[in-house]
């Protein structure tokens, strides 16, 4: 086997976690230079620490080795903090690892936000050099591709305009317009598909699969969409609480990222420090009910109640409240937004604690197991909570009120969903007589 | 991370700074984008534009003008106005270098955080985008110089030396503040206090000459001391006062500051997207 591009060997961060005793709750100068007139010796050699505080360490990323071969397009999956964002930080040189070492044979660009750099005072045109730069292409390559950058950005007639009255899906275009024509040996993205509208991020996806697949780049891809890194990996590594968990071909990976989570109770909550979100709003609870009970057993013979809990502080009207349901094999079985229905159905969002709940009907889901996925969005603008599976539930299958059900229940029905659908006859012409067979004619022919 | 024989890069703990420079140099490209941006920006939504680098000396020049008139200041061979505008010019310089620098690493947060590039780049390109309205106020000087007729002898060529020793003192300062703002946001309030208190200790709104004697080995300590007398001395020759001394310190602390600026700047990069 030829040598790997990208050699990642024993790689570790350590962050330090600052406690401060009462009453100092940050770093001021004050206290680190009466600490180190106190200890000249030590500052002058640099590795004074701050004075006040307790440090715990926190390893980011610990024990870390990974090959990747030219043309590999590496997913790289696990929950929040499980230090996805570190691993990408440190290959692209932003931050030093604390132990270990990477070797890259080949020029690295990245692209760990979308628009980085992007100065909304100036002009398309001006942004297209300047974000182009900060990625790392010079003057002359940036001219060659202005063109193909804007063309494929669609904002030709917005050229001159200041970026601040872009529309956010326009700048999204064209921040990833300008990355996707980097010509690195390897490409680093993160989360970039987490914006736009659904037919740009199929565009995207792609231009980065002819990124990986035509022109035979590396790719590492970091996203919490199992869907975009199915369809783009060849690989994946899952990384847990800093450690790699599981690495191989994309699908096995998948299934161990989503088998991970044994959460059976039916609800998962957060405290409000650590509920996901942003200052817009922020989600606190998901929980399953089942015949009214909370419960990580459902059967569809009565409905299913998804019910979501958040603290809102907006009441901005584009706020979009909703889940994905994604079964086992790591397919969205459906998405679901309270937006979904006309303007007058939707439940008003006020200000403070909201518990909503989504009805899935019964007689509709296939048995399985299956993963809520949070999301909360301002409808267009940007994404405020877009987990993965926080919340598992089996589903039993259950056509209970057929009397030909039970001969059938012991599997589940193909298909991704088992609905009992309506059936009527519309039309009808009665016959004289019951229509014989042509005993003579052989069957097959019929079919044939 | 450094690029090793073989093209191969290698990112270790404890960053390789063997090709520091040599990053730098290939990344010159991005210092000129950084600089262009941060001009084309400042001007962006104002009504009179570029007009302000000038004007900006042109009202400070005036106030001072003013003062040393009430307060009796007289140098007498120079006309007032040059000599005040080859203070102002120097000093307007250096503050708004060091204020821009200092703030630039906090201000381009997302930058840091978020992609990789030589980071010494980001003041280096708030210092040369001071520089270049340095360049355009020149123009204010030359119009007094015609306007007075007054020509300024072969010591103009010794201009772009003192001009250097500015850059390379704004650099070496702003560097050193740029990353002690990172880690200590106690540097927002310093930065301003030290330009302030900086120009009562500058002559600007006074002469070197009208020093006391017995005061002046302290005086001459201030780096801006040397430059602004040199500048003087470089535009209307021995009509100006002018220590050796003081631009022996100016070129000395310079060297000093510039050389610590970036052991400490390059000391602390490395944590600089942890910490930011």
């Amino acid at each position: 086997m030829s040598e790997p591009i990208i050699s990642i060997q024993g790689l570790g961060k350590r962050y330090r976690i600052r406690r401060f005793q009462e009453g100092h709750q940050y770093v001021a100068l004050r206290d680190v230079l009466a600490a180190k007139l106190a200890s000249p010796v030590r500052w002058w050699r640099g590795n004074g620490h701050h004075p006040f505080e307790h440090n715990e360490y926190f390893w980011a990323l610990k024990d870390v080795d990974i090959d990747v071969f030219e043309g590999d397009v590496l997913g790289i999956i696990g929950r929040n903090g499980a230090g996805k964002s570190t691993l990408l930080k440190i290959l692209s040189g932003i931050t030093d690892p604390t132990e270990g070492r990477v070797v890259l044979d080949g020029r690295v660009a990245s692209l760990l936000e979308v628009g980085t750099g992007f100065h909304p005072e100036l002009t398309g045109r001006e942004n297209i050099f300047l974000n182009g730069a900060i990625l790392g292409m010079t003057r002359s390559e940036i001219a060659r591709k202005f063109d193909e950058i804007v063309a494929f950005a669609e904002v030709e007639k917005f050229l001159d305009t200041p970026v601040k009255r872009f529309s956010s899906g326009m700048s999204v275009r064209l921040a990833f317009a300008v990355a996707a024509h980097l010509e690195p040996e390897i490409l680093i993205i993160d989360e970039v598909l987490a914006v736009g509208d659904a037919e740009f991020q199929k565009k995207c996806l792609g231009k980065m699969r002819a990124v990986a697949s035509t022109d035979g780049r590396t790719v590492l891809f970091v996203s919490h969409n199992i869907h975009a890194i199915q369809t783009l990996c060849t690989k994946a590594v899952l990384l847990t609480a800093g450690r790699i968990q599981a690495e191989g071909p994309t699908g096995s990976v998948i299934g161990q990222y989503i088998a991970q989570d044994d959460s059976s109770t039916g609800e998962r909550t957060w405290s409000m420090d650590e509920a996901p979100g942003d200052g817009n709003a922020r989600l606190t609870a998901v929980r399953v009910r089942s015949n009214r009970q909370i419960s990580g057993v459902a059967s569809n013979r009565s409905p299913v109640l998804v019910e979501l809990d958040f603290v809102a502080n907006t009441s901005h009207p584009g706020l979009c409240v909703g889940f994905d349901l994604m079964n086992a094999e790591g397919i969205t079985v459906l998405r679901t937004y309270q937006t979904d229905q006309a303007p007058d159905r939707w439940p008003p969002v006020s200000i403070g604690h909201n518990r909503w709940q989504c009805v899935i009907p019964s007689g509709f889901l296939n048995g399985g197991t299956y993963y809520v996925c949070p999301r909360i969005s301002i409808h267009n603008v940007n994404w405020i909570v877009q987990l993965d599976s926080v919340l598992a539930f089996e589903m039993l299958l259950d056509h209970g009120a057929s009397p030909l059900w039970n001969s059938l229940s012991a599997r589940n029905r193909p298909g991704l969903t088992a609905p009992i659908l309506q059936w009527t006859c519309v039309q009808h012409e009665p016959a004289s007589a019951p229509f014989e067979l042509n005993e003579a004619a052989p069957r097959k022919k019929r079919f044939a | 991370m450094h690029a090793d024989r073989h093209g191969k890069q290698v990112i270790e703990p404890g960053r390789n700074t063997k090709h520091y420079w040599r990053e730098i140099w290939r990344n010159r490209e991005l210092l000129y984008f950084l600089t262009w941006r941060d001009i084309l920006v400042r001007y962006k939504q104002t009504a009179i534009g570029v007009t302000w680098v000038l004007l900006r000396p042109a009202l400070t020049m005036a106030v001072f003008i003013a003062f040393r008139n009430l307060a009796g200041i007289k140098q007498g061979a120079v006309p007032e106005p040059i000599l005040v505008c080859a203070a102002v010019l120097p000093w307007q310089f250096f503050s708004s270098a060091l204020t821009e620098s200092s703030g630039s690493l906090i201000a381009n947060s997302n930058l840091i955080s978020k992609v990789y590039f030589p980071r010494l780049l980001i003041p280096w390109a708030s210092v040369a985008t001071a520089f270049i309205d340095f360049l355009v106020t020149l123009a204010l000087l030359g119009v007094l110089l015609v306007w007075y007729d007054a020509v300024p002898g072969w010591r103009l060529l010794m201009l772009p030396l003192f001009m250097g020793i500015a850059f390379a003192l704004s650099l070496g300062t702003g560097v050193w503040l740029a990353a002690l703002n990172v880690e200590y946001r106690d540097f927002r309030y310093v930065v301003p206090f030290i330009v302030q208190l900086g120009l009562f200790i500058s002559p600007v709104a006074f002469t070197t000459a009208s020093v006391p004697t017995q005061w002046r080995p302290f005086f001459v300590l201030n780096p801006m001391v040397g430059i602004i007398d040199g500048f003087q001395w470089a535009i209307f020759g021995s009509a100006a006062f002018v220590e050796a001394r003081s631009v022996g310190v100016a070129v000395g602390v310079t060297a000093l500051l510039f050389l610590f600026g970036v052991r400490y700047f390059r000391r602390m990069e490395r944590t600089f997207a942890d910490v930011i």
